[in-house]
């Protein structure tokens, strides 16, 4: 058995800077358990620009972004073990991983901070009918056979799903010699982030149909083509609408789903619309010691965004490790009226700190303003310009509002057209 | 005339609406910041764009390290700068910032690695 | 090449009688048109192994599915391939239904099957909390048991190869000559020549056979859609869960898998071609609106993967099981549609016993083993058990699939294992990564990296199931 007083479960962005920040505040024993063979996390498929510019005040590759903190990683004396993978995080902090150098390892750990990341979903999900041939991949799958491992895997491409990674690979298959037919996306909005439709679609004539969907896979070895149609209001494929269009290759980008088993082993609480833990403002799940940042804890667009949250979480874990985190009185957050959700799903009003709510809409609003409310009193009103389900936003909980709270109190988050 | 246009400098992608005269800009409304005004008019004059793709390695972890392009590069030579980095192949080990192609297509722009790769 | 027997397919059928064949001082041959075994109707049905109270008393299938049932037990033992034993309930949702229950219970007795009874709501309720408010009784069949079927013949075809059988991939027969007491069979892999030749060729069993000109054989392919749910949704039902059969089949099931997910379908549809296994709109939202009625809880938002399977119907409703008309020494085991998986021991030891009776007594093998060792399964290991095998071996410590739980060394081990996996869906058959809930997203890459470092071939000569279902072009630069 080893001691630790701080296991990190991930290796990439959240988990690095949750580790850092817990150092930084003077935890002594921090190690991070990472399954890859690097650290960096899916910020090492991830070689075009956009990353940073919040955090680092500049525009950053993901490898050149994941590069920075790794350097930091690697100036303390946080230990590091890659292409090991966790297990199992028992009751009582003791954390089980593998690798195929030390064997079968365990850590007790005083604290724990869960930074697993997300995962794509897959076509199952989808229930696409037609044929199963090689050729259909998520758009991450194919991200890592271009950008890590060199291979094109395919040359006449359909894209459905206009989240970022669908967008960003429409322009990478086509930068390396590919033609993308099309991308697809069921909503009537994009999933993906403006600047991503104008320099990944509109700047190679890559056409975006919304509202639009894959209603059939052909082919019997190799895909060979696609049936689309446009769908309803209810999403449904409608009749008459079917186009065929020959490609070989098909690739998903239909949502992230948090990656919270070993979460749910641990009986850590999971929030239904995130797929993540439920967390209070310092990040602590409802299991004592335990923590969550980063897409383990809600999918998130920017990663200046998980860096951020993954250090409230490593100094949540260290006052946690030092015996400094007091109890508190918690009142729940709800999002209502467009807003799908929010996190952290409980909060201190003993809090003596602003704080910020992270929200996510779940349709396009123009014009419209974002209200916090608690017990009929509107706490805050702001106008935004435009509110998108792609985006995330937040609002500030400063102190004064919290001590006009009660144990029964709850913070509303909404959409006010 | 007015052209309507997204902002890419940032995630933000804040709409941006163009008076354009000829091709001189008038003026740009709805940037939110001055990297806005910029791209606005740089759009219209002669639209850029950075690159980032890979280049072979030889002796790496990996069979290829991503790059980047220094500074933007006019729309239009995107295709160009491509074929002359496919044409490299660069030996590991290679660190972050390393230049792969300097001064690529004489645009005064350099092709620099944005991962390391210390080789098998 | 020249064998005693050739077997056509490399179903379930076909690798049971080969496994049976390898019995005796028998050289036998296994030809699979596909890049590996069980890539038929064998790796797309409802995995389970019937009661055997649904055949009609006197057929070869209700013969075949109650000592079927039996040998199971046998087989699986000696295989090491789990068989977990769940029973099974046919549901009624109308007093008339109910009425249909009491015809299958006198058809099951009178087929010989233990432990038959119907349960009224009440008790039913309590056997499966789940399920539907509309239904009211329900047909208990307690020796009703679930099996992965592709695990059964990949085994099953290793057990073969070990006792000497040879398994020969990629192999279509074209053409079948007969001159002086001997079959010459042209093949996608050369000629190959054998004294006796087995068609367990499955939807192109009627092909097959008629390739010797033995017309009779006249296969409808009924073709059925499923889907698989997550592992978090396999204990909605406890029971193989029936609805009362229609003209087409037994119904829309829902089912728990032996490796803990929850299966629903199949619909059923006659369709021409017998190697269209695409899924249709039409199927998949037929047997949704179906499960539901049986366990309402049952919901696609937990759907990990969808696809469909071709039973191979026979115009007679029955096996066709035995020598052909036109040549004693060619046998037919076609029209194997359910309860073929569970029939299939027992289809494999009349098979034997036929060749044995035509060649007049076959010598048994002094030497043949019985038993396929267990794979390494890491994800069922005791913790202790798990550190004592990674000293042993460094690559069970690398997690390749992280859904699953598999390990690098496992996936090794099923490259090399006897037939072993050539390709990513036949890793993904025996070691089961890529079967979880991210379905090989990201997996996939490193299950290609090591099949090629393994076969010693280039990453891009990879395939997802052989063919030209290649799943990486060239080099990107």
């Amino acid at each position: 058995m080893l001691n630790y007083d701080l296991v990190v479960v991930g290796g990439g962005p959240a988990g690095m800077a949750a580790a850092l920040k817990a150092k930084e505040e003077g935890v002594e024993k921090v190690v991070i358990l990472e399954r890859a063979e690097t650290l960096g996390g899916i910020l090492e498929q991830c070689i075009h620009t956009g990353f940073g510019l919040h955090y680092f005040g500049e525009e950053l590759s993901g490898p050149e972004y994941a590069g920075r903190f790794i350097e930091q990683v690697e100036n303390t004396d946080i230990d590091v073990y890659t292409d090991t993978m966790v297990l199992n995080v028992s009751d009582s902090n003791v954390v089980t991983a593998v690798n195929n150098k030390d064997g079968l390892l365990q850590f007790q750990a005083i604290a724990v901070v869960l930074a697993m990341g997300c995962r794509e979903r897959p076509r199952g999900a989808l229930s696409i009918a037609g044929s199963r041939p090689a050729g259909i991949m998520t758009a991450g799958t194919a991200q890592k056979y271009v950008n890590i491992d060199g291979y094109m895997p395919g040359k006449k491409v359909v894209i459905l799903g206009s989240g970022d990674i669908g967008l960003i690979m429409a322009r990478r298959m086509t930068l390396e010699g590919a033609e993308v037919k099309v991308v697809c996306e069921l909503m009537p909005y994009s999933g993906g982030l403006q600047r991503n439709i104008v320099q990944c679609l509109d700047d190679f004539g890559i056409p975006l149909r919304l509202s639009c969907t894959v209603v059939k896979t052909h082919g019997k070895d190799r895909l060979e083509g696609i049936t689309i149609a446009n769908v309803d209001e209810r999403l449904k494929p409608i009749p008459g609408t079917e186009e065929y269009i020959e490609c070989d290759t098909l690739l998903l980008s239909v949502g992230l789903i948090p990656e919270n088993e070993l979460s749910k082993d641990a009986g850590v609480d999971l929030d239904m619309i995130t797929n993540g833990p439920v967390v209070d403002e310092y990040r602590e799940t409802l299991r004592p010691g335990v923590f969550a940042c980063g897409n383990v804890l809600q999918v998130h667009d920017l990663v200046d965004y998980v860096t951020e949250e993954s250090q409230i979480a490593g100094k949540g874990a260290a006052d946690y490790i030092f015996g400094k985190k007091k109890g508190g009185t918690f009142i729940n957050t709800k999002g209502i009226n467009g807003v799908r959700y929010v996190v952290p799903q409980r909060v201190n009003i003993e809090g003596e700190k602003k704080l910020k709510l992270y929200f996510r809409v779940g349709q396009v609003f123009k014009g419209a303003r974002v209200v916090v409310e608690c017990d009929g009193e509107v706490l805050s009103s702001r106008k935004k310009v435009k509110l998108a389900p792609g985006e995330m936003e937040n609002v500030v909980i400063t102190p004064e509002m919290l001590k006009k709270m009660n144990k029964d109190s709850e913070i509303i988050v909404r959409v006010e057209e | 005339m007015i052209k309507n246009l997204i902002c890419v400098a940032c995630p933000l992608g804040c709409p941006i609406e163009v008076e354009v005269d000829g091709t001189q800009v008038v003026s740009v409304k709805g940037n939110t910041c001055k990297r806005g005004d910029e791209y606005a008019r740089t759009e219209i004059t002669n639209p850029v764009r950075s690159l980032t793709t890979s280049v072979k390695l030889e002796g790496g972890m990996h069979p290829v390290v991503p790059v980047k392009s220094s500074g933007a590069i006019p729309k239009d030579k995107m295709f160009q700068c491509m074929e002359a980095i496919n044409s490299v192949t660069i030996k590991a080990p290679v660190k972050i910032g390393d230049v792969v192609v300097e001064n690529i297509l004489g645009l005064g722009v350099d092709i620099v690695a944005t991962n390391c790769d210390s080789g098998k | 090449m020249e064998y005693d027997v050739a077997v056509i397919g490399a179903g379930v059928v076909g690798s049971l009688i080969t496994r049976e064949l390898s019995r005796y001082n028998v050289k036998t041959a296994l030809l699979e048109r596909c890049n590996d075994c069980a890539m038929g109707a064998t790796k797309a049905n409802s995995a389970i192994v019937h009661a055997g109270f649904d055949a009609v008393p006197g057929t070869l299938k209700a013969k075949l599915n109650v000592r079927g049932v039996e040998l199971m037990k046998t087989f699986c033992k000696e295989l090491n391939v789990p068989l977990q034993n769940n029973g099974a309930l046919v549901v009624a949702f109308s007093e008339g239904e109910k009425a249909h229950l009491e015809k299958l219970l006198d058809r099951g007795v009178r087929n010989g099957v233990p432990g038959l009874y119907v349960a009224d709501r009440e008790e039913l309720v309590k056997l499966e909390p789940n399920i539907g408010d509309t239904a009211v009784a329900a047909l208990v069949a307690p020796t009703s048991s679930i099996v992965c079927p592709y695990e059964l013949t990949i085994a099953g075809v290793e057990n073969a190869v070990t006792n000497g059988a040879e398994f020969i991939r990629n192999c279509q027969v074209t053409a079948i000559d007969y001159t002086d007491g001997e079959f010459t069979l042209a093949t996608t892999q050369g000629e190959i020549k054998a004294d006796y030749v087995i068609n367990a060729a499955g939807v192109h069993s009627g092909e097959v056979a008629a390739l010797i000109g033995d017309n009779s054989i006249e296969i409808v392919v009924r073709h059925g859609d499923y889907y698989l749910l997550d592992k978090s949704q396999g204990t909605l039902a406890s029971h193989t869960i029936f609805q009362c059969p229609t003209e087409m089949g037994k119904g829309v099931l829902v089912s728990p898998t032996v490796d803990g997910n929850l299966i629903v379908g199949p619909s059923a549809e006659d369709i021409d071609d017998g190697d269209d296994v695409a899924t249709t709109e039409f199927g998949l939202d037929k047997i949704y609106t179906m499960a539901i009625k049986s366990v309402p809880k049952v919901s696609l938002r937990n759907a990990i993967t969808s696809f469909s399977g071709n039973r191979a119907h026979p115009t007679t409703d029955d096996f066709i099981i035995g020598s052909s008309a036109v040549n004693e020494k060619f046998i037919n085991a076609a029209g194997i549609e359910s309860p073929g998986l569970s029939s299939a021991p027992a289809i494999a030891e009349m098979v034997a016993g036929i060749v044995n009776d035509l060649a007049g007594g076959l010598e048994r093998k002094a030497d043949f083993n019985p038993v396929r060792p267990e794979p390494v399964r890491f994800r069922h290991m005791s913790t202790e058990e798990r550190a004592e095998l990674i000293n042993k071996n460094k690559a069970y410590g690398r997690i390749v699939c992280r859904c699953e739980t598999i390990t690098e060394g496992e996936i090794v081990d099923a490259i090399h294992a006897p037939a072993g996996a050539r390709d990513v869906d036949g890793v993904k058959r025996r070691t089961r990564a890529g079967m979880g809930r991210c379905q090989g997203g990201f997996c996939g890459s490193k299950v290609v990296e090591i099949l090629a470092r393994e076969l010693g071939v280039s990453m891009n000569e990879i395939t997802k199931f052989g063919g030209e279902s290649r799943i990486m072009y060239d080099r990107t630069k």
